[in-house]
């Protein structure tokens, strides 16, 4: 038994830093491996809030009303006990927060403000100007800085985690990694592990997140071994700002304001849309949906911009975008209402969008699916421990807006002391665990590295990357088909098979870019059948996942977490379905155009 | 530059830390609305050259790309600028890009910015709290304090107005305007005020405020127009204060 048990802590995100916190405190020694410097991750992009119930507004609100708009949100997908938990322990995770000197935007009388966000009606999400996860990581990276000099905690930024070792126990035994600049491999011991890794907006091609959200880690322990459930439940906002290089988001306050959906009538119409005569523009929302018009729902609008993109093939220039249009409108209200988020759209579009139409489409955003974990943060391999994204327990099939940063640092602050309490029930220590282990895992990483870079082919994995990127967004976001879904499994074998011939134009070994990206690249393909093939079997509408050909949810046969686990000799998922429990709160329907 | 839809880019790359420097130009598709960081993407998808020699992807930081991580500084035309939010309609071409100066370069324009990292532990940038346990909530803050703390909170350690500061070189050891801005920000807090006394002395002697020549160069390059030279003015008066007090209890 380890007093000071040996912990291992993957990714320094908002979950991963709030574990690492918790265990140094409890006198655990940690390592914290993470790919970018921990500030720089990809938790510092969330913008709007974090939700807690702290009812500071006298509306009556209550963690129970929180647990009950966060369950209802769901659809009703996620086990309800943990996010009660959640839910209960939110105000005291914003008191901690304060307390740390998170800059939150204060009343006049010097207490917290909240703001309402989607999908409740209570004023519950606590914000710190318009950076609100930036100022939440910081406040959780310099504590973590702290313990850093008083030697509690050992960083190894740049590293990147290639796989977990484990013993023919099925006990995770520590980590194999890879120092991104020498490009050395090497494994780490540890009394236990949490992995905290994040989003994989990357296997989208293009989305909301940052580039390093690939699931590569998640990716890996699936392929040996772990659980990964509800993977085909991924969160696609309706208005972000296409980019070359990514889709940023634009605040839902722009049609709030009055901004207005549309797309020349005729296809690839050249034209400054300036200069597109009212008659010859189709407002498509307002002409669908008379009553609610550009403030339709947020799934019901981006549906309906895929229709007009894919179906109808009236994008923009041909290119996947609709305009957000808020020309029409005095431009000192857009300045007076409006600023801050304008300023996103001229900074990295470069057009004002006070005299020019925004561009926008869909993006992906948010990854409801993860590792499977249980009430206790432990996946399904022993002693190896997820929280944050990267794990699925807290959204069920669609996420509240601000419930994000919530569940990640309540995820970590429950990692982190049953990581702890684990490592101390053990009979054995990982000092106990045969070398060999250790020497055979980092055998097997080196032998594909060298596999890799020594590869002969034609294939260059930026473009296949492109394709994956394209199949996913195209078949496995907003609306589903199955034979869509089945088209896009087949690419992705196809893409598979083509990784093989894959050739590195770079086979140095000093801080190789593309051949670490390469190897991320092989885990999103395997990962992306995980949400191509779950998206298939479940056939029903439910949160993010909407299949016209199953518009109903049905609770008969679907009212069950899928399970994906990999068969290695098929080289391929497997399915299982386990029953949600909804012991606290009894399924009922989900709609939004009444009160609930 | 071959033709209307193309941009020329020239790139300053290095093989490690001990090869020495060397240019390669592109040219790159252009596609309107494009930034600096699509054009280092561009050359990962057909890593050849202009004169269609084949090459190696660019190796270079980046994470969020909207300007908020502070991954991606570079020099862009000479100018220390974030790639992710440099446009290249707006930029002069052809476009140079180089790595920082002053920091060690890993690999092409990927440089080691852990310095900052270390000045940040040096000054003891935190707010000690007693322990992570349900404590009630924190102090009371006005909303004009909350102002106040919020834009030097925003610093993304992007290291840009450490670049661009003639003070910050091995010679002087100088720590940079943005450790010194955390320093304002935590001795402003409740609670952060408790290491006052330590953060001050942190910047006393070798590389402490009194290298900052009040050139202003930090507060012209930072992205996040923190105003640094406040910040400095700010807390070098607390420092002078600080060592009067501790020139008298000798
Ligand atoms: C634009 C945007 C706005 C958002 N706004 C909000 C909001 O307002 N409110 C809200 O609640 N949520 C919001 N979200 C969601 C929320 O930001 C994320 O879900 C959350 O920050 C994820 O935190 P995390 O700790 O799980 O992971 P991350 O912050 O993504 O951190 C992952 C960490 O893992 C490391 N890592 C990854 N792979 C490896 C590997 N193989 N080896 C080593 N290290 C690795 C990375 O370096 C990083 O340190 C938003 C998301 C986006 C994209
Ligand atoms: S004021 Fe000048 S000398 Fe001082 S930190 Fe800024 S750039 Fe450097
Ligand atoms: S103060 Fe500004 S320039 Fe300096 S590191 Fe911070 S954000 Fe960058
Ligand atoms: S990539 Fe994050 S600041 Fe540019």
């Amino acid at each position: 038994m380890a007093i000071n048990p040996k912990i291992i802590v993957v990714g320094g995100g908002l979950a991963g830093l709030a574990a690492v916190i918790k265990v140094a405190e409890m006198g655990g020694q940690v390592d914290l491996f993470s790919i970018v410097p921990v500030k720089r991750s990809h938790s510092v992009c969330a913008q709007g809030g974090i939700n807690a119930a702290k009812n500071l507004k006298g509306e009556g609100d209550s963690t129970w009303q929180h647990f009950d708009d966060t369950v209802y949100g769901g659809d009703f997908l996620a086990n309800q006990p943990p996010v009660k938990g959640m839910c209960d322990a939110a105000p005291g995770i914003i008191d901690l927060l304060d307390r740390m000197g998170v800059p939150f935007n204060r009343t006049a009388e010097g207490l917290l403000d909240f703001r309402r966000f989607g999908g409740t009606l209570f004023n519950r999400t606590a914000f710190a100007g318009a950076t609100t996860g930036q100022q939440l990581l910081y406040a959780l990276d310099e504590q973590v800085r702290r313990y850093e000099s008083e030697g509690k905690v050992k960083k190894y930024e740049h590293w990147e985690f290639l796989s977990a070792v484990v013993d023919g126990n099925q006990v995770c035994r520590g980590i194999c990694a890879m120092d991104l600049r020498t490009m050395e491999v090497r494994t780490f011991p540890a009394d236990a592990v949490i992995i905290a890794t994040g989003g994989i907006g990357m296997i989208f091609g293009k989305s909301t997140n940052s580039v390093v959200c690939t699931g590569s880690a998640q990716s890996a322990l699936y392929q040996q071994g772990a659980y990964y459930a509800n993977g085909e439940f991924i969160q696609v906002h309706p208005t972000a700002i296409p980019g070359e290089d990514k889709l940023r988001l634009m605040s839902e306050s722009a049609r709030g304001e009055g901004g207005r959906i549309w797309v020349p009538k005729q296809a690839g119409d050249k034209r400054d849309p300036r200069s597109i005569p009212a008659n010859e523009r189709w407002y498509f929302l307002e002409e669908w949906y008379p009553k609610y018009g550009n403030l339709v729902p947020r799934d019901v609008a981006t549906r309906a911009i895929f229709k007009v993109v894919y179906e109808y093939n009236l994008g923009v220039d041909g290119q996947p975008m609709v305009y957000l249009d808020l020309t029409h409108i005095d431009r000192k209200v857009l300045d007076r209402k409006l600023e801050g988020i304008l300023e996103i759209y001229e900074k990295f579009v470069g057009d004002d969008p006070r005299d020019v139409p925004m561009k926008i489409f869909p993006g992906m955003h948010y990854t409801m699916g993860g590792l499977w974990v249980d009430f206790n943060q432990q996946t399904n391999i022993k002693g190896l421990f997820a929280a944050g994204e990267c794990e699925y327990q807290y959204h069920g099939a669609n996420r509240l807006g601000a419930n994000s940063l919530v569940s990640c640092i309540y995820g970590g602050f429950q990692a982190g002391p049953n990581a702890v309490k684990y490592a101390r029930s053990q009979q054995t220590s990982t000092d106990g665990v045969s070398s060999t282990v250790f020497d055979a895992e980092r055998k097997r990483q080196e032998e594909a590295n060298d596999m890799l870079i020594s590869n002969q082919g034609n294939e260059n994995p930026f473009q296949l990357w492109r394709e994956l990127g394209a199949v996913m967004t195209k078949n496995c976001t907003v609306i589903r088909y199955n034979k869509g879904l089945e088209e896009a499994d087949a690419k992705l074998v196809e893409l598979l098979q083509r990784f093989r011939s894959v050739n590195l134009s770079d086979k140095s070994m000093w801080a190789n870019t593309s051949f670490v990206f390469t190897r991320q690249l092989y885990n999103m393909l395997q990962l992306s059948r995980v949400v191509a093939q779950g998206a298939a079997l479940r056939n029903e509408s439910r949160g993010a996942h909407y299949k016209p050909d199953f518009p109903e949810r049905d609770d008969q046969n679907f009212l069950k977490t899928t399970k994906a686990y990999f068969a290695p000799d098929a080289d391929e998922p497997r399915f299982e379905f386990e029953p949600v429990d909804v012991s606290l709160i009894p399924p009922r329907p989900r709609r939004y155009d009444v009160a609930k | 530059m071959a033709n209307n839809n193309t941009v020329l880019i020239k790139v300053k790359r290095q093989k490690d830390p001990k090869s020495a420097p060397y240019w390669e130009e592109f040219d790159i598709p252009y596609r309107s609305g494009m930034n600096v960081i699509s054009a280092l993407m561009d050359v990962a998808l057909n890593p050849v050259t202009r004169t269609g020699q084949p090459t190696t992807a660019i190796a270079y930081d980046s994470n969020c790309l909207e300007e908020v991580c502070g991954s991606c500084a570079m020099l862009i035309n000479g100018r220390t600028r974030m790639a992710c939010s440099a446009l290249v309609d707006d930029l002069e071409k052809p476009i140079s890009i180089e790595p920082f100066t002053k920091f060690p370069v890993i690999r092409d324009l990927q440089v080691d910015r852990s310095v900052l990292f270390e000045n940040l532990k040096r000054v003891k940038a935190w707010v000690p709290v007693d322990g992570t346990y349900d404590l009630g909530s924190g102090p009371r803050l006005s909303p004009v304090e909350q102002e106040q703390a919020y834009p030097l909170s925003r610093c993304i350690s992007c290291c840009c107005c450490m670049e661009a500061c003639p003070q910050f070189n091995e010679q002087t050891g100088f720590v940079g305007a943005a450790t010194i801005s955390q320093v304002r920000l935590f001795n402003t807090h409740p609670t952060g005020k408790a290491l006052k006394t330590e953060r001050l002395r942190a910047l006393m002697g070798d590389g402490g405020i009194h290298e900052c020549g009040y050139a202003q160069n930090c507060v012209e390059v930072c992205p996040k127009e923190i105003p640094l030279t406040q910040s400095i003015a700010e807390v070098g008066g607390q420092v002078m204060l600080q060592a009067f007090r501790d020139l008298l209890r000798k």
